[in-house]
């Protein structure tokens, strides 16, 4: 299968997700300004500070000339992985519910944190084991919604790191092919990094199309 | 036209930057400051001011966590 990573100005983690995307299947780049999506089997929005986060996190980012093809993507049905930053552009574009606040303690947050997956069926989720350790490094992760959603992972108890409500830490659309997250499953494929729990993300994205069994 | 406008959060929504000020100004000897809340201003000039409601529905404001209002400043 092929992975598309988009990279926009000021997009951090696209090098990270493409290398963690690689470990399960192809994957390559997608350019902000360019609308071919390449063919790409599943859509990773990594995280970063796209635009510099004017104006709001994610804002401007789902303007830009490649989100138009992501958000018909994913209204054909396609996968879309929207990470930390990723997951405030996906909230911007309408893809998902909710917003990103910033963090109750007004703090950049950087650490590990273990995580519940309350729907262990999802096409992002069904690789998962029952909990996960993964970072997270954000401001802006308090997530908001003012209607109930479909909460795909929370924050294990006493682990909420940024004031997120009902310890929400990722969430899925109704069609259940967009999932965004604020932790990080990027950074944890590797066991030099402490937990390779990130890449049955990954892993549960590829046999959702089929690639892997 | 040109215009100013203000976003303010929601109310009801935690706003920790207006606490954060709430709690900053005793410590310079301010008392009696409450319900203090940040937010944004955007100043612009508009051909067709009729778009100023839509320009900040789509993208000046989120309105699920954010309230605008438009000023004419003439």
């Amino acid at each position: 299968m092929k992975f598309g990573v988009v990279r926009f100005p000021g997009t951090c983690d696209d090098v990270d997700a493409q290398l963690a995307a690689a470990r399960v299947g192809d994957a390559e780049l997608l350019w902000h300004a360019d609308r071919d999506l390449q063919g790409v089997d599943a859509v990773v929005v990594p995280g970063g500070f796209s635009y510099g986060d004017y104006l709001r996190a994610g804002a401007i980012a789902r303007f830009a000339p490649v989100m138009e093809s992501v958000i018909e993507f994913a209204h054909e049905g396609g996968l879309v992985l929207g990470i930390c930053n990723g997951f405030q552009i996906l909230c911007e574009a309408g893809l998902l519910p909710g917003a990103l606040l910033p963090n109750d303690h007004l703090k950049f947050v950087f650490r590990q944190v273990e995580l519940e997956v309350v729907d262990p069926d999802t096409a992002f989720t069904k690789s998962s084991p029952a909990r996960l350790s993964i970072p997270v490094k954000h401001m802006s992760g308090r997530y908001y919604a003012p209607t109930p959603v479909e909460v795909v992972l929370r924050y294990a108890r006493g682990q909420n790191p940024n004031g997120s409500q009902n310890d929400i830490a990722g969430v899925i659309n109704e069609g259940g092919n967009v999932f965004g997250l604020m932790p990080h499953p990027e950074h944890a494929v590797d066991p030099l990094t402490g937990s390779t729990d990130g890449l049955t993300i990954f892993e549960s994205i590829a046999a959702s199309v089929g690639a892997l069994v | 036209m040109k215009a100013r406008v203000l976003i303010r959060p929601k109310a009801g929504i935690l706003d920790p930057q207006g606490q954060a000020v709430e709690r900053a100004l005793p410590a310079l000897g301010f008392s009696g400051a409450t319900n203090v809340h940040v937010g944004r201003l955007i100043e612009l000039e508009v051909d067709d001011p009729s778009q100023l409601p839509s320009m900040c529905e789509r993208l000046l404001a989120n309105t699920l966590i954010e309230d605008f209002e438009v000023i004419d400043l003439g």
